[in-house]
C-alpha cells in the first residue's frame, strides 16, 4: 500500500470515531470473566437506545486492573466501570452524558493508576489490539517510517545505546550494547527474535502487551531489524497463550497487508517479514539458545554459551533475541527522544517497568512504574496492601529464578542491582505478594518443583539435583529432617547455582536461599533432633 | 594459525587457536574427569565434570565446561580444587542415586566409565535419596540391548549415530529426570526403521545402558576408540592402530 493510502486509511479512522467511547477490555482475564458478552450487550443496548450514531463501543487491552474486571470505561467522561455484568450494560449506555449506571464505579484516579506512568502500555486498554487501524490511528509505525527516513542504522543504535535502556527479560542486558554487537558483525543474513515465551508461575506481562497492543511489539522489532541489518524476525509465542497467538498472527497479517511488513517498507529499501512460531510449552525454552534450537526444529535444550546469540545464533547467523517489553519500549524511546527516557528511572536502571502484580493482595493485574520506585509503592499504594486485615510477608519478584523479599525491605526500589543485592531478580516482571498465612518452606519446594519439572534434562545437576532438592525441602517442610539434612540442602543448592548448564539450573536454587536468608527460622524450627 | 599461551594447574601450556581446555590439558599430560565428552564426537558440556575453575580479572575464579571452553590468551586454569573434586563428587553420587546403577549385576562391571569415575573420585557413599525408578528394557533389537537403569543421558549413542553413522535413530524424549533416549519417535529399537545395526552407539555408551544382547555380567567391553579411529581416517585420513 503506497503511504497516501496509509495516510487516508488514518483519516477515515479518526473520522468513524463519534463523540463517546465504551471501551472494553478484552484481555485475557476480563475475557475468562465475559466481557465479550458485555461488549456485544453494550452494542446492543447503544442500538436499542438510538445512541450508534454517538457511541462507539471499541474492544480494547488490559485496561491495567485485573482484579476488577470485567472493566468497562467511558471516553471522554473517563468513567470507570468495575466487575461489570452482561445485566447492566443497558444501565451503562443510559448513564451516558448524566445519570448513574447500576454497575460498581471504579477511580481511575486513584492510587493503582495514579502512581503508574504507562509508556510500554500507554496503547493498552486505548487501541483495539485485532484492528491496525486504531494502531495507526494512534501514531503507530509513526517512528518506523521516521527511522526509515530520517536515520541511518547506526544512528538509531546509537538512540538506544544513549537511553540506557536494559533487556526486560530479568538479566538487564545493556539493549544498545547487544544491538551494536549485532549491528557489526559483517552483511549478511541476520535474525531478528522476540521472545515471548513468558512461563513464570504468576507472569503475565508479556502476554498482556502482546494481547493489548501487538502491532507496537512488531514496530519495536521492524525498527530493531532495520538497525541490525536483519530481514527477517521471529516472535516466539508459548502455545499455552491461544488468544496471543490470534492476536498476533492476526496483527501480522494486517501489518503485511497494508505493506508496514514486507518489502520496501514505507517506500525505503529495508524488507522485513515477520513469522510466528509456536512453542510446546516447555519452560527451558525462554532460555535464548534453547529457544533458537526449537525454532530451528530441534529439541529445546539450551547450548554452552560463548558463542553467543549475536555472534553465531539462529542458523550459525548473527541473532538479536529481545524480550517483548524491550521491544515495545522502543517506539516510545524514539519518539519521546534518548535523553527524555533516560530522565525516567535509577541511575543504572531507566525507563519504567511493567509488573504483573498478584498474590495476596488487594488490587492485582498490570502495573507499569518507574524503574526506582518502592515495592513498598507498589505493593501497598498501587496493590492497596494485603486484604482484610493480613499483613505482607514478601514479596516474591523473578518466579522461579527470583527470591522472596520480606516485609523489613519494602523500601528497596526496584532496579536491577537493588533486587539483586537482596538475592532476588528483576525478573521478567513476576510479582507475587504473600501474606502473614505463607509457608516459606513450602513457597521454596513450590518453586523447586516447577524446576524439577521444566528441566530439560541435559545437565546433571539441574536435571538429577532439583529432583533431591524437592526431596529434601519436602522433608524440611513436614518436620522430617535433621540439621545435616539442611546443610546438604545448602551444598546442594550451591553446586546446582555453579555446575549447571544454563539460567534455569543455576537460578534454581535462589527461591531456596532467598528464603534461608530472610526466614531461616521457619526452616531450623522443623528440624528434628539427630 | 595463532597459539595461545596459558597457566594450567601451575605449568605453562599451549594451544592453538580453536582447541578447548580439555584439549590443551589432555596434550599437556593434565587429565580433567569427563563423562559426556568422547574422542570423535561434538562436546555438549551437560555432564558438568569437566568444570575448571577460571581465574577472572579483579579476582575470583568463574567456572567452564572445559569441553567447551575455548583455550584463550593468559587463562589461568585449576583442574584440581577442593571445590571442583566436591562438585564432581556430587554430580556423581547424583547419578547414582537417579537410575538403578547396580554393579554387582550389570554387563558393565569393570568396564563402565561411571564406576571408574566413582572410584577416582572418592566416591564411598551417595548422601542422595536413591530414586530407584522402574525403568524400561528393551531388547527387541536382534543384536543389541537398552537397559534405561544404567542410562545416565550422556546422549554419546545420539551423537554417534548422528554424527559419525549418520543415521540419528537415537535421540532423547521427554524432559528433566524422566527423559529418556529414544529410537526414531519411541518406537522399539527393533522396529526402528533408520537403524543400521552399525552398533556405534554400543561402542559410544559409557555405562551398561547399551549392550551386545550375547553379554552377561562383566562381558560387555565397550570400543570406545573406534569412533575416534573412524572419525580421524574419513576427516584427517589419518589411520591410526
Amino acid at each position: 500500500m503506497e503511504k497516501n493510502e496509509l495516510v487516508s486509511l488514518v483519516e477515515a479512522e479518526r473520522a468513524s470515531r463519534r463523540p463517546v467511547q465504551v471501551r472494553v477490555c478484552t484481555a485475557s482475564a476480563c475475557l475468562a470473566s465475559r466481557s465479550r458478552e458485555v461488549a456485544g450487550r453494550l452494542r446492543s443496548a447503544a442500538g436499542r437506545a438510538g445512541m450508534v450514531d454517538r457511541v462507539d463501543v471499541r474492544e480494547v487491552g488490559c485496561l491495567r486492573l485485573c482484579s476488577a474486571g470485567p472493566l468497562v470505561k467511558v471516553e471522554p467522561e473517563g468513567v470507570l466501570y468495575e466487575r461489570v455484568g452482561v445485566e447492566q450494560a443497558d444501565s451503562i449506555v443510559g448513564a451516558i452524558g448524566g445519570g448513574r449506571a447500576e454497575a460498581r464505579i471504579g477511580d481511575p484516579s486513584g492510587p493503582f493508576f495514579a502512581r503508574q506512568l504507562p509508556m510500554v502500555l500507554e496503547n493498552s486498554g486505548v487501541v483495539e489490539p485485532e484492528r491496525i487501524e486504531s494502531y495507526l490511528a494512534a501514531g503507530g509505525y509513526g517512528q518506523l517510517d521516521r527511522v526509515l527516513r530520517e536515520l541511518t542504522p547506526e544512528e538509531v543504535v546509537e538512540a538506544i545505546t544513549r537511553s540506557g535502556l536494559r533487556g526486560r527479560g530479568g538479566a538487564g542486558y545493556p539493549s544498545g550494547l547487544k544491538w551494536a554487537t549485532v549491528a557489526k558483525m559483517p552483511p549478511g543474513r541476520k535474525f531478528v527474535i522476540c521472545n515471548a515465551d513468558e512461563g513464570d508461575p504468576g507472569a503475565f506481562m508479556d502476554r498482556s502487551v502482546l494481547e493489548s497492543d501487538p502491532q507496537r511489539v512488531l514496530e519495536g522489532m521492524a525498527i530493531a531489524g532495520y538497525a541490525v541489518g536483519a530481514e527477517q524476525g521471529y516472535v516466539y509465542l508459548r502455545g499455552e497463550h491461544p488468544l496471543t497467538i490470534h492476536r498476533l498472527r492476526l496483527a501480522i497479517d494486517q501489518a503485511r497487508r497494508l505493506g508496514v511488513l514486507g518489502s520496501g517498507i514505507f517506500d525505503s529499501r529495508f524488507n522485513f517479514r515477520i513469522d510466528l512460531r509456536i512453542g510446546a510449552g516447555a519452560y527451558v525454552c525462554g532460555e535464548e539458545t534453547a529457544l533458537m534450537a526449537s525454532i530451528e526444529g530441534r529439541r529445546g535444550t539450551p547450548q554452552p554459551r560463548p558463542p553467543y546469540p549475536a555472534q553465531s545464533g539462529l542458523w550459525g547467523s548473527p541473532t538479536l533475541i529481545n524480550n517483548v517489553e524491550t521491544l515495545a519500549n522502543i517506539p516510545a524511546i524514539l519518539r519521546e527522544g534518548a535523553e527524555r527516557f533516560a530522565r525516567i528511572g535509577t541511575a543504572s536502571s531507566k525507563g519504567t517497568k511493567v509488573f504483573a502484580l498478584a498474590g495476596n493482595v488487594c488490587r492485582s493485574g498490570l502495573v507499569e512504574v518507574p524503574m526506582g520506585t518502592s515495592l513498598r509503592t507498589i505493593v501497598e499504594e498501587i496493590g492497596g496492601g494485603a486484604p482484610e486485615g493480613r499483613s505482607i510477608k514478601a514479596v516474591q519478584t523473578g518466579g522461579p529464578s527470583g527470591g522472596c523479599i520480606p516485609a523489613s525491605q519494602l523500601d528497596t526500589p526496584v532496579d536491577y542491582e537493588s533486587l539483586k543485592a537482596l538475592g532476588s531478580i528483576m525478573g521478567s516482571g513476576g510479582m507475587i505478594v504473600m501474606d502473614d498465612r505463607a509457608d516459606m518452606v513450602d513457597v521454596a519446594r513450590y518453586f523447586m518443583e516447577f524446576c524439577r519439572d521444566e528441566s530439560c534434562g541435559k545437565c546433571i545437576p539441574c536435571r538429577a539435583g532439583t529432583v533431591q532438592l524437592h526431596r529434601m525441602l519436602v522433608r524440611i517442610r513436614d518436620g522430617q529432617a535433621t540439621r545435616d539434612e539442611l546443610h546438604r540442602l545448602e551444598r546442594l543448592c550451591e553446586m546446582v547455582k555453579h555446575a549447571s548448564l544454563c539460567g534455569l539450573g543455576q537460578a534454581a536454587p535462589s527461591p531456596v536461599l532467598s528464603t534461608l536468608r530472610f526466614f531461616r527460622e521457619e526452616y531450623e524450627s522443623r528440624l528434628t533432633g539427630g | 594459525m595463532s597459539v595461545h599461551t596459558l597457566r594450567i594447574d601451575e605449568k605453562d601450556v599451549s594451544a592453538r587457536a580453536g582447541q578447548t581446555i580439555l584439549e590443551a590439558a589432555s596434550e599437556n599430560g593434565i587429565s580433567i574427569p569427563t563423562l559426556c565428552h568422547l574422542e570423535g564426537l561434538s562436546n555438549v558440556g551437560a555432564c558438568r565434570l569437566c568444570l575448571v575453575e577460571v581465574a577472572v580479572v579483579g579476582g575470583g575464579t568463574r567456572l567452564a565446561a572445559a569441553c567447551v571452553t575455548a583455550a584463550a590468551e593468559e587463562m589461568v586454569i585449576q583442574t584440581d580444587t577442593d571445590r571442583l573434586r566436591e562438585y564432581r563428587k556430587m554430580i556423581v553420587e547424583l547419578l547414582f542415586a537417579e537410575r538403578n546403577h547396580v554393579c554387582s549385576v550389570c554387563v558393565a562391571n569393570n568396564h563402565c566409565e561411571l564406576q571408574e569415575m566413582a572410584v577416582s573420585q572418592g566416591v564411598d557413599h551417595v548422601r542422595y535419596d536413591y530414586l530407584e525408578p522402574r525403568c524400561d528394557v528393551d531388547l527387541s533389537h536382534p543384536r543389541f540391548g537398552l537397559d534405561h537403569n544404567r542410562c545416565i543421558l550422556c546422549t554419546r549413542c545420539v551423537r554417534a549415530c548422528d554424527e559419525v553413522e549418520g543415521a540419528h535413530t537415537w535421540d532423547v524424549s521427554g524432559r528433566g529426570t524422566l527423559s529418556r533416549v529414544v529410537t526414531d519417535l519411541n518406537a522399539p529399537w527393533g522396529a526402528s526403521e533408520t537403524c543400521t545395526s552399525c552398533g556405534k552407539c554400543v561402542m559410544a555408551c559409557p555405562t551398561g545402558a547399551l549392550f551386545h544382547q550375547s553379554s552377561t555380567v562383566s562381558e560387555m567391553i565397550h570400543e570406545r576408540t573406534r569412533l575416534s579411529f573412524l572419525v580421524d581416517a574419513r576427516e584427517k585420513k589419518q589411520w591410526h592402530a
